[in-house]
């Protein structure tokens, strides 16, 4: 039974009615708010009210109502006219709604097993361009006979009718071989008595262009020699090859059917309007498939090798060493000299390193430094070293370079220390250059993790330390290094890092100690420098599986929005 | 690096164990050479360019052998003495002043000795002889010199001989232009006046180093007894070039005698010694060796102990102590070193100005920006023409490519072939990159400055002036700055749709619509919005108004 009465809420009285019905074991009460003042049409209302509350009792199926609630507006629109129209072209006609949304509303339906779409594929005749002109103002060759006037020229036709060259010419042999016409010598035509009896009915070919479109598999006899006789000629027919689509209802269509739903108390978009006046109270939400895939989107981002190196710097800050920063371009000196590189070292040929046209030199630093690296090279500067022993030239070591390493940094900071800085531990992540051929696995310009730990009581173990503790926050558990030559450090070694997937090693730098003849000219004192600079193409393309290195720096937009995060 | 190709069978031979494959790579990696292969036959490996003495068969058999204990400790070698000469003339001071020579009797040139002495020679002169500018061998058969020769520098053209490969006489001249061999080392005598000759008593021509022998003196299959030479440029490389070689043949059975070679005894084979206190070694390895194990580590090495450490006459790159504490280090076992973390306490520290760069790339991000990361290295057509420019760069003097051989001015072009290679990527567009540009000024060392731009690009249907300078404005007024847009000119941009952004009187930046022809440029259909920043001018504002 329904009743009405009057709440309030925050002093205010509103009208709501209300109805209590029993589903199952449990009593319900339902409510529907009415406003501050009662309508004159409060019985039509309650009659409503009382309607819809006796549909929801009457044991809807839990999965019928939930069907019909992920209902789309589409698809309610149509539902209605299913029962009587089953191609897609009546279905369009009948419910008035355009081709793409009835093609869609029956896409989702068949999804839901409430129809299926049943395809056929036709071949259908219908009117060409000149077939539609033929058709408002008369075949040629009926325009043609209507213009014969007793005896007349072929001009004279062809101005009164209002004729092309060629119409006429087809006009011509076909209305010959039906014995319309004659020719009299000297282009001239008069019609026959066949010609005259073709004017007062109109012919097959008239007939058969005004039933268009056909499918050609329904053709009768007559209208079969019309489409013969009208194929041959230009543009006035063309078959195509049509897809035809016509439903069958499915299993739980009459489900639907049966249950009688109503849609007023669905929702289908939430709306400010709608929050603000409570209506949504009462109804439901039109159910969406939350499986159903979106169109993709894509953000704003950092390159995602510069991801991977944001990370490697904060490796090394976590560990607390500083960030060293510095030019790409140095004097060889600071490059090789000051690293112990002898002046014809096959490093410092033009094969292996960029070297600039202008300016070509750059200018030495101050004199103690030229002083202990030329005294290294050619005697050792008091290290106990034998040195290179040749004659170091300082024209050589003022050739400029792009560096190709940043271990060329390692050797500036040292430079720049005084004891009092030590101990001291200091990183860069850097690109440096070398001059190769780009390949699969090569590149000219190359992204180098460097690293120093400058104190008098480092050892070899410590190097062994610092590298295994970075590979394992870049995710590799075992780590080996091996003997390996660079001329600025004893030890040297080159590090591996065992690669989960593929099972094998994989090198990926080197590492050592600094030579005495390296650290002595520049710090002044002889302490051990640990060192290493780790190529990081390698580790960041392992990570992001890309196998030809070039890949790294393409700058394909589509790779780059697609990229896997950095996640360590 | 030279990589070099072993006879396996010989190798193992020679060390006088056979060893299984798997120990056998592993213990070539951990002696310090980098294995590329070992198979039935062969192994393959690169040597380090600090060990010459390991690029034949003889030698890395003979630290292989060391090395895993079968045959440890200081090889001896007994040089007699003979009574043969080399005059060594002052005209070759200026020319290629040093010659080392060796006599080896009973010589082994079975195939494998043969091929072994070949690739030695060969990876001798490639690597450690710098293309035989700074050291070149020659191989005699010694029976027929005559004794004394002479080393000596002359005119190229006064003096004629039939060299190996030829039938005819040629003078030196001729020989350089002419003989295989001479045009390929023909630039290690560049400039020279006067060419080094060695002729023997007879007047014949033995060598015409760096470049070929007389025929006189090939080596025959019945030669048993050898005459080597060794010239060139550094006396040290020179020595222990032949020093290799002869330990190479001796290592077979050859017996090495010496000669008066311009008053100097040669070869000397006597080890060198060097002091090296235990407790510098254990300081710079972490360990505590005893002096008895540390012996036994450089006896795995093939390096003597006797108060001092003994270091063998082919072994020219121990040049200092730490030598010899990482010979002990790859004889006790790279793998066999701990990792340890030292107790050292140190602050960290982010470069300001990457943590700047950081937060710009954070702000442009949210702005639906995506990153790029292009070379430095560039072209002029990309940097001037095709951005409708004439502007001075700073060039490579080496490139291997046009495409790539100046240093870039400024980020847009870049970036414009960035968009160029995405032109048929979904639309909108927008990039932006911050990268070191290259300008010359004398001033700093190198005589070229270094300064980090921004560009930003913006390209889709609509992309215009305003769109872009909202981005700036955004920037700006986050990053605390008051900025002016000046009207200016600039080629690359739209007349009347550029500007250029000043802040506290500097110019900053250039802001504008790219003007259609350098867009039809960059073989490009879309309207393109740019924006390219200073950023180390404007690190450097922030950093002053931060003080004030």
């Amino acid at each position: 039974m329904v009743y009405r009465k009057q709440v309030e809420i925050k002093g205010q009285k509103y009208w709501y009615l209300f109805h209590t019905v029993r589903s199952g074991d449990k009593y319900l009460k339902k409510s529907k708010y009415i406003g501050k003042e009662l309508p004159k049409n409060i019985e039509e209302i309650e009659k409503k009210f009382s309607e819809e509350v006796k549909m929801e009792k009457e044991e809807i199926p839990k999965e019928i109502r939930e069907l019909a609630e992920t209902l789309h507006p589409y698809e309610r629109k149509i539902l209605p006219f299913l029962k009587d129209n089953k191609s897609l072209k009546e279905l369009v006609k009948a419910s008035k709604m355009q081709e793409i949304e009835v093609m869609r509303a029956l896409q989702w339906l068949e999804n839901k097993n409430i129809l299926s779409i049943k395809k056929e594929l036709k071949e259908v005749i219908s009117l060409g361009s000149n077939g539609k002109l033929y058709l408002q103002n008369d075949l040629p060759e009926k325009r043609f006979l209507k213009a014969i006037n007793g005896i007349i020229s072929v001009d004279k036709i062809k101005e009164k009718a209002g004729l092309e060259k060629d119409e006429i010419n087809v006009c011509l042999g076909l209305l010959r071989r039906k014995a319309a016409i004659e020719i009299i010598p000297g282009m001239k035509i008069k019609i026959t008595d066949n010609g005259k009896k073709l004017l007062q009915k109109p012919g097959f070919e008239e007939l058969f262009l005004k039933q268009l479109p056909l499918e050609s598999k329904n053709l009768t006899q007559e209208q079969k020699y019309a489409f013969n006789e009208l194929k041959k000629r230009k543009g006035i027919i063309k078959t195509d090859i049509v897809t035809e689509r016509n439903i069958e209802l499915a299993g739980l269509y009459n489900d639907l059917i049966k249950a009688k739903i109503s849609f007023k108390n669905i929702i289908d978009e939430l709306s400010p309007a709608i929050i603000k006046d409570s209506s949504w109270r009462n109804k439901s939400f039109r159910r969406y498939d939350i499986k159903i895939n979106v169109p993709s989107i894509s953000g704003g981002r950092r390159h995602f090798v510069n991801e991977a190196v944001e990370y490697i710097k904060k490796v090394w800050l976590e560990m607390g060493f500083k960030e060293m920063q510095g030019p790409l371009l140095q004097t060889s000196f600071w490059n090789f000299d000051a690293l112990f590189t002898a002046q014809d070292h096959p490093a410092r040929e033009m094969q292996d390193t960029f070297f600039i046209k202008n300016p070509e030199k750059g200018k030495l630093p101050e004199k103690r430094f030229v002083d202990g690296v030329k005294n290294a090279h050619e005697n050792g500067f008091k290290t106990g070293s034998l040195g290179w022993r040749y004659k170091w030239n300082p024209e050589t070591a003022m050739k400029n370079v792009l560096r190709t390493h940043t271990t060329v940094l390692s050797a500036r900071t040292i430079a720049s220390l005084k004891k009092d800085d030590l101990p001291a531990k200091y990183f860069t992540v850097g690109k440096c250059f070398r001059n190769e051929t780009v390949d699969w696995c090569h590149l000219f310009e190359l992204c180098q993790v460097e690293g120093i730990v400058v104190d008098p009581d480092v050892n070899f173990k410590n190097l062994v330390g610092y590298l295994t503790e970075f590979y394992k926050k870049l995710g590799y558990d075992k780590v080996r290094i091996r003997p390996g030559y660079f001329p600025y450090t004893e030890m040297s070694a080159e590090v591996d890092v065992f690669h989960p997937v593929r099972k094998e090693w994989v090198e990926l730098g080197g590492s050592g100690i600094f030579r005495p003849e390296v650290v002595k000219p520049l710090l002044g004192i002889e302490v051990p420098v640990l060192a290493w600079g780790l190529g990081m193409e390698r580790a960041i393309s392992m990570y992001y599986n890309i196998n030809d290195i070039r890949d790294l720096y393409r700058n394909d937009l589509k790779q780059l929005r697609e990229m896997k995060a950095w996640l360590k | 690096m030279p990589t070099i190709t072993l006879d396996k069978k010989d190798v193992m031979k020679l060390v006088g164990k056979e060893i299984p494959d798997d120990r056998l790579k592993d213990r070539i990696s951990m002696l310090g050479t980098d294995l590329e292969k070992v198979s039935d036959s062969e192994i393959i490996v690169e040597i380090f360019p600090n060990r010459p003495d390991l690029l034949s068969e003889e030698g890395f058999a003979r630290a292989l052998s060391s090395f895993i204990g079968v045959k440890t400790g200081l090889r001896k070698y007994d040089v007699k003495k003979s009574l043969f000469k080399v005059k060594v003339e002052k005209s070759v001071e200026n020319v290629r002043p040093f010659i080392r020579c060796a006599v080896l009797k009973n010589v082994n040139l079975s195939d494998e000795a043969i091929k072994s002495l070949m690739q030695l020679q060969e990876k001798l002169h490639l690597t450690h002889g710098r293309k035989r500018r700074k050291v070149a061998i020659g191989v005699h058969d010694f029976d027929v010199i005559k004794f004394p020769l002479v080393y000596k520098a002359v005119k190229p053209d006064l003096i004629s001989f039939v060299p190996l490969g030829m039938t005819a006489e040629m003078n030196l001249a001729q020989i350089l232009s002419k003989h295989p061999k001479g045009r390929d080392y023909a630039f290690c005598l560049d400039g020279l006046e006067k060419y080094p000759v060695i002729i023997d008593a007879k007047n014949d021509v033995v060598s015409f180093p760096p470049i070929i022998n007389g025929i006189v003196t090939q080596v025959r299959e019945e030669t048993k007894n050898l005459f080597v030479d060794v010239t060139g440029t550094d006396v040290n490389a020179v020595t222990q070039a032949l020093n290799i070689l002869v330990a190479s043949l001796a290592d077979r059975g050859a017996e090495i005698y010496s000669l008066d070679v311009g008053g100097i005894v040669s070869p000397d084979l006597i080890p060198r010694k060097m002091k090296v206190e235990l407790s510098y070694v254990n300081k710079l390895l972490g360990l505590s060796l005893k002096q008895k194990e540390f012996e036994e580590l450089l006896s795995k090495m093939g390096l003597g102990y006797d108060k001092e450490v003994l270091i063998p006459a082919y072994r020219g790159d121990i040049i200092h102590p730490v030598d010899v504490v990482e010979a002990a280090a790859i004889a006790y076992g790279y793998e066999n070193f701990q990792p340890e973390i030292p107790n050292l306490v140190t602050i960290a520290e982010e470069n300001p100005f990457e943590k700047f760069k950081s937060k710009i790339a954070e702000l442009l991000v949210g702005l639906g920006m995506i990153e790029t990361n292009t070379y430095h290295i560039t072209n002029k057509e990309s940097l001037n023409k095709k951005m409708n420019l004439e502007l001075s760069c700073v060039e490579l003097s080496n490139a291997l490519t046009t495409d790539y051989d100046v240093l870039r001015s400024w980020i847009t072009p870049s970036l414009m072939d960035v968009l160029r290679n995405n032109r048929n990527r979904e639309f909108p567009q927008k990039i932006f990159e911050m990268g070191i540009c290259f300008k010359e000024n004398n001033e700093t060392e190198t005589g070229v400055e270094e300064f980090t731009r921004l560009a930003v690009l913006i390209s889709h249907t609509k992309a215009n002036f305003t769109e872009i300078k909202q981005m700036l404005d955004y920037l700006f007024n986050i990053l605390c700055l008051e900025y002016k847009t000046e009207d200016t000119e600039h080629t690359s941009f739209i007349r009347g749709r550029v500007g250029r952004v000043v802040v506290d009187g500097k110019k900053l930046a250039y802001i504008g619509e790219l003007s259609p022809e350098v867009i039809t440029n960059w073989e490009l259909e879309m309207p393109v919005a740019a924006l390219e920043l200073n950023l180390t001018e404007l690190f450097e504002l922030i950093l002053k108004q931060k003080t004030l």
